[in-house]
């Protein structure tokens, strides 16, 4: 189907990530973002081609599925399978948790705390319906607004390595990912992450993929031993 | 003017090297080769540093016209890396440092390839990747670190490379991985091979065990050749490598990469590198074994940044350790 005659205006180029260009666009007259995963040079023609096909299909999937379980991400409107496509729903208006958290100055400390509550909450919801990011970083998080910000103005983005699994393995590697991300690109918020875990622990069924947690940092290469 | 002597024999290679102001005097290296299907033991490790040391170090101060007295300062590996070739090159540098009075600085050796690239490229703040037999991380500065972006969870990519080496029974000289790149070239068929990417981490092991697995199956049955699979390995892990620096690169607003570490040599990875970042407006800073395969200059460089900083290891703390984080160093030379 060709959209674009279907009443959708023209794409702009917004920004090139990682692994994909995002575009601004209008679909059927809603403020609509465009995801596409573009074809890498760089690999292997049969491993691009099942990496982007694999990715596309699974972000839609997760995204919908947590939807399903009432936590926020984009609507999404449609999906173009030939070049990897994703229309979804354009959050106005929003920054990333990084700038936000690069931003605060006032009452840094109480703001870093309450967004890490609602980080754990989302994050102990999302694996309860066993949904594993894989790639949470504070960059795939964004906030509808700063002020008094409450549970429903965090927005998951991102979901192209997600995966669906109920082991506490994986929801454990998922944790690893996020504290090694963020307290890598937010020195000095040790404090700001433990509450994170210490929101999640309040969850039924976290107390395993914590436990899975504790065995993965000690993986980590290169690790000093400490005893 | 400060001339520093650096002492590596981390893994199989030693190296004693000589730098003054960011100038290389000399740059001597000898490698431990092992016959074909078997990898370097620590005690042999050891045994062939022990032997050619001395060696060596005469070699090193010869080529750079340099006698110990206009040295300021020895430097030394202190990890990471395999232990009995660690302390075996310790002893010598610790020798020398009291037989000739200088004082001594202990040089972690991931920090050592980033800070020699850094010399040679001129690089200011590049997104690193470090990939070698031991070791395998994105690694980003920001404020008096070097912080791991991401890197494998399991085994480096080298050691992945070198161990279906051994598979094929390909030679270790001048290195496996470069045999299995030389193999690659003429690999043809694509075999589909497991790949894990979480995040900005990598995992080589399971696809390592995969391999091996289906090799000598499907040699045995003719459905490809060992090129084929040195071919599909490359493709696969190196496509991970690059996908995690590009992620690291959007995640840090970054435009320039500097490959690092033994498995930067590969001709395949820098041109999977290059069209990445082309794409995306980068630079690739230029490849160089300078910084690429270890040597004594890196350590050298390295102790040279941290001496001309303040920076003196106490005489009781100059042990080795083979576990030891690119992050746990304080980067005492360059703004926050």
């Amino acid at each position: 189907m060709d959209v674009e005659s279907e009443g959708s205006s023209a794409l702009r180029l917004i920004k090139q990530g990682a692994e994909a260009r995002i575009y601004a666009a209008d679909f059927l007259g809603r403020p609509t973002i465009v995801k596409e995963r573009f074809k890498k040079k760089f690999r292997h023609n049969v491993l691009d081609d099942k990496l982007r096909h694999k990715r596309t299909m699974q972000e839609v999937r997760s995204m919908h599925r947590c939807r399903k379980a009432g936590i926020a991400t984009p609507t999404v409107f449609f999906i173009d399978s030939n070049d990897y496509k994703i229309y979804m729903e354009e959050v106005q208006n929003s920054i990333t948790v990084r700038d936000y958290i690069n931003s605060l100055k006032e009452d840094k400390e109480s703001n870093l705390r309450k967004l890490a509550k609602i980080i754990g909450t989302i994050l102990a919801s999302m694996h309860n319906i066993q949904v594993i990011h894989g790639d949470l970083t504070t960059s795939n998080m964004l906030l509808k607004k700063t002020n008094d910000i409450e549970i429903a103005d965090l927005v998951l983005i991102d979901f192209g390595l997600s995966s669906i699994s109920s082991l506490a393995e994986d929801k454990g590697v998922d944790l690893y990912v996020l504290e090694r991300a963020f307290l890598s690109t937010h020195p000095n918020t040790e404090d700001a992450f433990k509450v994170i875990l210490d929101t999640y622990k309040t969850f039924k069924g976290s107390s395993e993929a914590l436990k899975k947690l504790d065995e993965v940092r000690l993986r980590g290469r290169k690790r000093t031993m400490v005893g | 003017m400060v001339t520093a002597i650096g002492f590596e024999g981390s893994a199989n290679k030693l190296g004693i090297g000589i730098i003054r102001d960011g100038k290389v005097l000399s740059n001597v290296r000898h490698t431990y080769i092992t016959p074909p299907g078997q990898g370097f033991q620590p005690r042999d490790t050891a045994k062939h540093h022990r032997d050619h040391i001395l060696s060596v170090l005469r070699k090193a101060l010869d080529n750079a016209d340099v006698t110990p007295d206009e040295i300021d300062c020895v430097c030394y590996t202190k990890g990471p890396g395999m232990g009995a070739p660690l302390v075996a090159v310790a002893i010598v540098a610790r020798t020398v440092a009291q037989l000739w009075n200088k004082p001594i600085v202990a040089v972690n050796h991931c920090i050592a390839h980033i800070e020699m690239g850094r010399l040679v490229t001129g690089a200011d703040n590049p997104t690193v990747l470090y990939v070698s037999g031991g070791n395998t991380q994105v690694i980003a500065y920001l404020m008096n670190r070097y912080r791991i972006f991401g890197e494998t969870i399991d085994i480096a990519v080298g050691n992945c490379l070198d161990r279906f080496a051994r598979v094929l029974k390909l030679s270790n000289d001048p290195s496996p991985g470069y045999n299995i790149e030389q193999m690659a070239k003429r690999g043809k068929k694509f075999i589909e091979l497991p790949y894990t990417v979480k995040g900005m981490d990598v995992s080589f092991s399971g696809i390592l065990s995969y391999i091996e697995d289906i090799a000598q199956k499907k040699l045995d049955g003719g459905e490809c050749t060992p090129e084929d699979l040195c071919f599909s390995l490359q493709e696969t892990l190196f496509a991970m490598l690059v996908e995690i620096t590009e992620r690291a690169m959007a995640h840090c607003g970054s435009n320039e990469v500097l490959i690092v570490g033994g498995v930067g040599c590969n001709e395949r990875l820098q041109q999977m590198m290059r069209e990445m970042v082309e794409e995306r407006g980068a630079t690739l800073c230029a490849t160089d074994e300078r910084y690429c395969i270890d040597n004594g200059a890196m350590i050298a460089q390295a102790g040279w940044e941290m001496f001309s900083s303040g920076q003196v290891t106490p005489f009781n703390e100059t042990w080795c350790t083979q576990r030891y984080r690119t992050d746990e160093v304080l980067v005492t030379w360059r703004d926050g």
